[in-house]
């Protein structure tokens, strides 16, 4: 059972972060290597305040995500200013950059060795110490962004992001301050990112720079092709399937080194054969292909 | 103040050695539909995007309701109160026919973040009066039905009449249209024609780049005839039909 509730923890963290995403990749049509990066700078600032400050679970919370939408807003508004290639290469830049930094900065982040010890939340007198706990915790957090993304979405604001996507010059020509829509959708998903950071960090109680790499960025983008870009419960069946599958090999009864192996070629083999033969994902309307070919 | 709605001085503009733009001054009136003739490569449309911000002029100035709008970028030009249709038919096609005109109300509301979270009853009581317009100005242009559907599953004809419909909802002082009636079936272009021709009774003005001289001949106050980026002639649509100087243009 316990086992069961780990899955299902995993799963919610990766509802927020592919739903953020989806928000950016999706709906905006911006493709952002590093969503891993903003996933780590939100575990590492709740890890150090927890662990340094003694800080309060809730008050950690905000501060990693006000201080990743800050990061997303430093690395948005010059990038989002010139054509999209360049925001991605500009957000692989971010990401490598930022793991480099959880890497090296040995005195801080503790390097490869990780922060371990983070200790249990608390909110109020309540101390969340068991998986189910957790699955309590963790669940309203990926509901409350499931709520905050379907509220935008849905919304004026959500139609200019749909028109940013398929044709920018339209949406100037609308009125629409196509550069600033951006940013803010940008900023909006990195502190969401943040947040799922944040669960991610109290609940391992230990995190290292592994997890969060260029690998995770492409692992959360697959969760949001897979799923279905641009559509709303896309990424959480995306996520739901990303993270069981993996899962089931174990009981195929395959050797642990063998199994890790075969999860890397899974995650690619199905990224391709979705690109070939489902390119808008399992849910999704609108297949995700460059804008060239769409004209 | 002038009545003039737009007035551009001396706009030049080069493509690599082509001129588009040559030392190009014209003015519009308010209330005036203003017919814009040329062969193809006359830069007709380099002067709609020029005008709508999307491309920056190496010399000259654009004046709209007195104020300088050179160098203001594209949207903000668009929220002074000018809307434009595209020769190669842009839309949301992904979207549908009514979410394409909804997008195109200005100062919505519900288009900023705090008023989606914070003030939520102001930005749905807008969008709902907005559909309502919406829907009213697609019955006028005969496209009710077609409310719900994709914008992609549209005819050719109804797209650009959409595209037109899309600029009305945008409630702008003036409309850049390019060839809304290129290519398309006769009984479409009289539908569209109508509605431009009611424009200046609304008060809005219409500068519109045509081939077809029949649309010309029926629905503009007075034409400018362009070549290689500069004014040829000027006048009301017959007496430009009737400049040598353009019967040359054309036959070269």
């Amino acid at each position: 059972m316990e086992y069961l509730y780990h899955i299902l923890v995993l799963i919610e963290i990766y509802f927020i972060l592919s739903v953020s995403l989806n928000m950016i990749v999706g709906y905006t049509g911006l493709i952002s290597l590093a969503h891993a990066a903003f996933y780590g700078v939100g575990a590492y600032v709740a890890a150090l305040m927890a662990l340094k400050l003694h800080s309060p679970f809730l008050a950690n919370v905000i501060c990693a995500i006000i201080l990743c939408g800050l990061l997303g807003a430093l690395v948005g508004i010059p990038s989002l200013r010139i054509r999209e290639d360049y925001f991605v290469i500009a957000t692989f830049a971010f990401q490598v950059i930022t793991f480099s930094i959880f890497n090296n900065w040995i005195s801080f982040t503790g390097g490869p060795m990780g922060l371990p010890g983070i200790p249990q939340p608390a909110i109020l007198d309540l101390r969340i110490s068991s998986n189910i706990g957790f699955l309590v915790l963790v669940g309203i957090f990926s509901v409350l962004t499931l709520w905050i993304t379907r509220r935008i979405i849905q919304s004026p604001f959500g139609r200019v992001l749909k028109a940013i996507r398929e044709d920018e010059v339209l949406a100037q020509a609308a009125g629409k301050n196509v550069a600033a829509y951006k940013v803010m959708v940008f900023v909006i998903g990195a502190g969401m990112a943040a947040m799922a950071g944040v669960m991610y960090a109290y609940y391992t109680s230990f995190i290292d720079p592994t997890s969060f790499t260029v690998m995770e960025s492409i692992f959360i983008i697959s969760i949001v092709i897979i799923g279905g870009a641009g559509s709303f419960w896309g990424p959480v069946v995306g996520a739901v399937v990303l993270i069981t599958l993996p899962e089931l090999l174990r009981f195929i009864g395959l050797p642990s080194s063998m199994a890790a192996n075969i999860r890397q070629i899974l995650y690619g083999g199905l990224l391709v054969a979705f690109m070939l033969w489902r390119p808008r994902g399992f849910l999704g309307k609108y297949a995700f292909q460059s804008r060239e070919v769409r004209e | 103040m002038s009545d003039k709605l737009l007035e551009v001085h001396g706009l030049k503009k080069n493509f690599d050695g082509v001129r588009a733009l040559a030392d190009f001054s014209c003015s519009l009136r308010l209330g005036e539909i203003l017919g814009l003739m040329g062969p193809n490569g006359a830069g007709k449309t380099t002067l709609f995007n020029v005008v709508g911000g999307f491309i920056l002029p190496e010399g000259g100035n654009i004046l709209f309701k007195g104020k300088n709008i050179s160098g203001v970028p594209p949207h903000r030009i668009a929220n002074l109160g000018i809307s434009r249709t595209f020769q190669n038919l842009r839309l949301i096609r992904q979207i549908s026919v009514i979410d394409n005109v909804l997008l195109s109300f200005r100062n919505q509301p519900g288009e900023r973040l705090g008023n989606i979270f914070l003030h939520q009853r102001k930005s749905l009581n807008q969008e709902v009066a907005n559909h309502n317009e919406a829907l009213k100005l697609l019955g006028e242009a005969g496209l009710e039905e077609k409310a719900g559907d994709p914008a992609e599953e549209l005819s050719y004809g109804q797209q650009k009449l959409l595209s037109l419909v899309c600029c009305l909802a945008a409630k702008t002082d003036l409309l850049l249209l390019d060839e809304p009636v290129a290519g398309i079936a006769p009984e479409v272009i009289e539908r569209i024609l109508g509605i431009i021709r009611t424009l200046p009774s609304k008060g809005k003005s219409v500068i519109l780049i045509e081939h077809n001289l029949d649309a010309v001949m029926q629905t503009c106050d007075r034409v400018v005839f362009m070549d290689a980026g500069a004014k040829i002639s000027e006048g009301t649509p017959e007496e430009v039909r009737n400049d040598p100087r353009v019967i040359e243009a054309y036959i070269n």
